[in-house]
């Protein structure tokens, strides 16, 4: 894992300093709040519908067993003893108080965290693969690059007030758990023939009221020119992207409206103007930092581990979540554990401290002491024995940790909607909560197989409904909640957007709905074809026609 | 049957907290929707705008706004959903915000 | 509008004139760059210094033929949210600009680093924050991880000092040739 040195500790320090002068000069009546609310959020301060919000940011989704105690603690001291993972590798709190603000982000301070840029209108906290570093798929580690670009991107000074938020993603696997093609930059990396590694570039992409695929500005860019030529993309969407409407303020509008050629040739004439600059240093500080993410001393195990299979004949339950939440570790001997927030009826996401302790606990003690957060709002151990897999199961259930539905229809993807959040124009959670009650029974949720329900609470589609294989948009209608459903949404590789099946549910409604829907494939699909491709090959028909023509 | 009168609210955030407060008769913000003063002509929705505005000056609320709300039986409730969580807390965690704070009114969400 | 340079309020200097004012002699004026294009033949004898104004939709291209004529780059911010002109600066700076560059309309304190970091040193501000805001304001943060940027003195690039790859030894950014 990443290490702050001396340089990377005094610019967090520094940053808490300055944003405990802004909340004073806020305080005071120095600063109005709209000159205050930019710079709140570019330190992850929100006001939300209870009180303020604080986004923390987790780098590319990786955390020490430190940093996750130093969360739960957080969690305790100055909000209500729970925290929400986000679907960008973050966690938020609910229930903070401008005054307390400086002091938790001193905190985080301590274990090399901090709430930079985790909202306004600068470059996002970087997101990447939540199996990096140990997934068999992968070529190559992307979070050097992950740290190099939250370096370079923390306060830059030309890039803080863009026309709109900006996310970049990188992946260095093949299978796209990033959902690099529906990001504001997405990065993917390729091995060419002659094994040497370079980036494909992918701008344009994004959710929100207006989905779109990314599109490939480059094939196969050299590592050390990323720094740079993610500047040139930065600097033709700053002075060319729309300010006019926030609604058309992404680079995806501008991509979209003066055509993927004329904006590459854009960003090549910028990148062509550019000074010669030589990128020893980037080369250099790349170096550096992957040397941070060296792996782990793995041991030298057999791939077959007896414990591990004579568990799974001893322990029915621990052979379903063998099955259903480890995965394929790139060492033999070891596997992924994921760790499901999505309890029966719970609220995607949220982790209690204790809860948030217990993994830190187990991470420290089985999986080289660390963690990460998922993009589905999970939380993963990479690197576990396969001989320890039992005991991690063990101390999981009493926690309610132990939910054998990772990547299954209970697994679902939800923004903290209306309940909590002052965009939303719907509640998400209890929908969610509906549709994972009436999938309660495992073997139910097993025999429909992998599918991904997303649930979204206003169409800035936090909840990711436009690339769920089933997607769940709440909106407002004329003072009601209702909710659209899509389906075909895909975010990996071969990403699509879903599309709008018919008239909207109301709240009761939808978990019905969503039943009718799996009930429909099941019926139809041909043996071991997951429900995407189901979908992708049967069309809306059937669906339809399941939801709509009986009434 | 008790008389049901509709009118509107005005609410904010308490700078310092971010905590939901309400404007009462007697022009001070309280947590409680309760204490809120319910206006139910344009003179007394200006008069809190107007006020608002000195508090927002003052800095001791922020973004102020008025909702829809009615009185039942002499307690107050936000006609809309939105407005009901912020009156209340979380419908998905009832043992959080006002609700579980004894400062939520009269009204409640009910055990899912 | 006081105007701040090197830490300081300073007197202005200069002349703002409009795109039909006419044209006092032995006095630096400054015109709106529209003007100075279409009056460009009879402007290149002009007997004292020239600036202009740019709006933040001026391309840097269009204007780098006239810079090694300039003493002064003024670019607006019509919002402080608005960023354009921060990348403006640094094409105006990477096109070899040296001249005064001055940022004026919406302004806070809190974003005079960055301005200066892309290359802006004059400031036109509101009355509203005292001058010791802004001298505040203008330290917070001594460590930038962007390389290429204009440094002051106590300030220093992350990346270039941890691999000792660093430009030469920080000297007031006014007279810093860019280093990108």
């Amino acid at each position: 894992m990443y290490r702050y040195d001396e340089f990377d500790h005094q610019f967090v320090q520094e940053r808490t300093a300055q944003f405990r002068d802004q909340a004073n000069r806020r305080l005071s009546g120095a600063l109005t709040e709209d000159e205050f609310r930019p710079l709140r959020l570019m330190n992850g301060l929100y006001l939300q519908l209870h009180a303020y919000m604080l986004r923390v940011a987790i780098p590319y989704g990786t955390l020490s067993s430190k940093q996750m105690r130093q969360l739960a603690y957080i969690a305790d001291k100055w909000d209500r003893g729970y925290g929400h993972f986000t679907t960008r590798q973050n966690i938020q709190y609910n229930w903070i108080k401008l005054e307390d603000t400086a002091d938790i982000l001193a905190a985080l301070a301590e274990v090399e965290m901090h709430a930079i840029q985790t909202s306004g209108n600068c470059i996002r906290n970087v997101t990447t693969d939540h199996w990096a570093g140990a997934a068999a798929d992968e070529i190559a580690d992307p979070r050097p690059v992950g740290e190099l670009l939250r370096q370079w991107s923390s306060l830059h000074p030309e890039f803080s007030y863009l026309p709109r938020k900006f996310k970049i993603a990188v992946t260095g696997a093949p299978n796209d758990r990033a959902a690099v093609k529906v990001h504001d930059i997405g990065l993917r990396l390729h091995k060419n023939d002659a094994g040497a590694i370079g980036w494909e570039v992918m701008v344009g992409g994004g959710q929100g009221r207006t989905p779109m695929i990314a599109v490939t500005v480059r094939d196969f860019l050299p590592e050390k020119e990323l720094v740079a030529y993610i500047e040139a993309i930065m600097r033709v969407y700053n002075l060319y992207g729309r300010r006019d409407n926030k609604y058309k303020a992404r680079i995806k509008i501008l991509v979209h409206e003066i055509g993927a050629e004329k904006f590459k040739a854009e960003v090549e004439a910028e990148y062509a103007r550019r000074p010669e600059q030589t990128t020893h240093v980037e080369e250099r500080e790349l170096q550096r930092i992957a040397d941070y993410f060296a792996p782990p001393a793995f041991e030298k195990l057999s791939r077959f581990s007896p414990t591990f299979e004579e568990a799974k004949l001893l322990h029915p339950g621990f052979a379903r979540w063998a099955r259903n939440n480890l995965a394929a570790h790139r060492v033999d001997g070891y596997t992924i554990v994921n760790i499901s927030l999505k309890p029966e009826g719970g609220i995607p996401g949220d982790a209690t401290s204790d809860q948030m302790r217990l993994m830190a606990d187990l991470a420290e003690r089985y999986s080289h002491d660390e963690l990460r957060v998922s993009h589905p709002q999970n939380i993963i151990l990479p690197h576990v024995k396969k001989d320890d897999a039992l005991a991690i199961w063990q101390a999981l259930v009493p926690a309610e940790l132990a939910t054998s539905n990772y990547g299954l229809a209970g697994d679902i993807i939800a923004c903290p909607g209306m309940d909590y959040c002052s965009l939303a124009t719907a509640r998400s959670i209890p929908i969610s909560q509906a549709i994972s009650r009436k999938f309660a029974d495992l073997d139910v949720q097993e025999k429909i197989g992998p599918v991904k329900i997303n649930i979204s609470g206003c169409i800035n589609a936090c909840g990711h409904h436009h690339v769920g294989h089933i997607g769940i948009l709440g909106l407002d209608k004329k003072g009601e909640e209702f909710y659209q459903i899509t389906l075909g949404g895909s975010s990996t590789e071969s990403a699509s957007i879903g599309s709008i099946l018919g008239p909207g549910f109301a709240g009761h409604e939808v978990a019905d709905a969503i039943e009718k829907i799996l009930t429909t494939y099941v019926n139809l699909r041909q043996p071991g074809e997951e429900f995407l491709y189901a979908y992708r090959r049967l069309g809306p028909q059937p669906f339809k026609e399941a939801l709509y023509a009986a009434a | 049957m008790s008389e049901i009168e509709k009118g509107q609210v005005m609410t904010a955030n308490r700078l310092r907290d971010g905590e939901v407060v309400f404007l009462t008769r007697s022009g001070e913000w309280n947590e409680k929707i309760d204490e809120a003063v319910l206006a139910l002509e344009p003179q007394a929705t200006a008069a809190l705008e107007a006020r608002a505005k000195d508090d927002v000056k003052a800095t001791l609320v922020t973004g102020p706004y008025l909702f829809d709300a009615e009185r039942v039986g002499g307690k107050v409730r936000a006609l809309h959903m939105r407005e009901r969580i912020r009156t209340l807390g979380p419908t998905v965690r009832l043992d959080l915000g006002k609700q579980a704070e004894g400062t939520a009114g009269a009204f409640a969400f009910k055990e899912a | 509008m006081p105007l701040l340079k090197n830490n300081a309020f300073v007197p202005e200097s200069w002349l703002h004139l409009g795109a039909e004012d006419p044209l006092p002699e032995g006095v630096n004026v400054t015109i709106p760059f529209s003007r100075l294009k279409n009056e460009w033949e009879s402007l290149a004898n002009f007997p004292g210094q020239l600036g202009t104004v740019l709006s933040n939709t001026n391309h840097a291209e269009d204007v780098a033929h006239f810079l090694p004529h300039l003493a002064l780059v003024i670019l607006p911010f019509p919002a402080f949210v608005d960023g354009r002109a921060y990348s403006i600066a640094r094409q105006i700076r990477l096109l070899g600009y040296r001249g005064e560059l001055r940022a004026t309309g919406n302004i806070l304190p809190d974003q005079f680093q960055y301005m200066a970091q892309v290359g802006f040193n004059s400031f036109e501000v509101s009355e509203r924050f005292p001058l010791e805001i802004w001298q505040q304001a203008s330290k917070q943060m001594s460590l930038a991880y962007q390389r290429g940027l204009y440094r002051r003195v106590g300030e220093a690039e992350v990346w270039s000092e941890r691999h000792e790859e660093t430009a030469p030894e920080p000297t007031p950014w006014e007279e810093q040739p860019h280093a990108g």
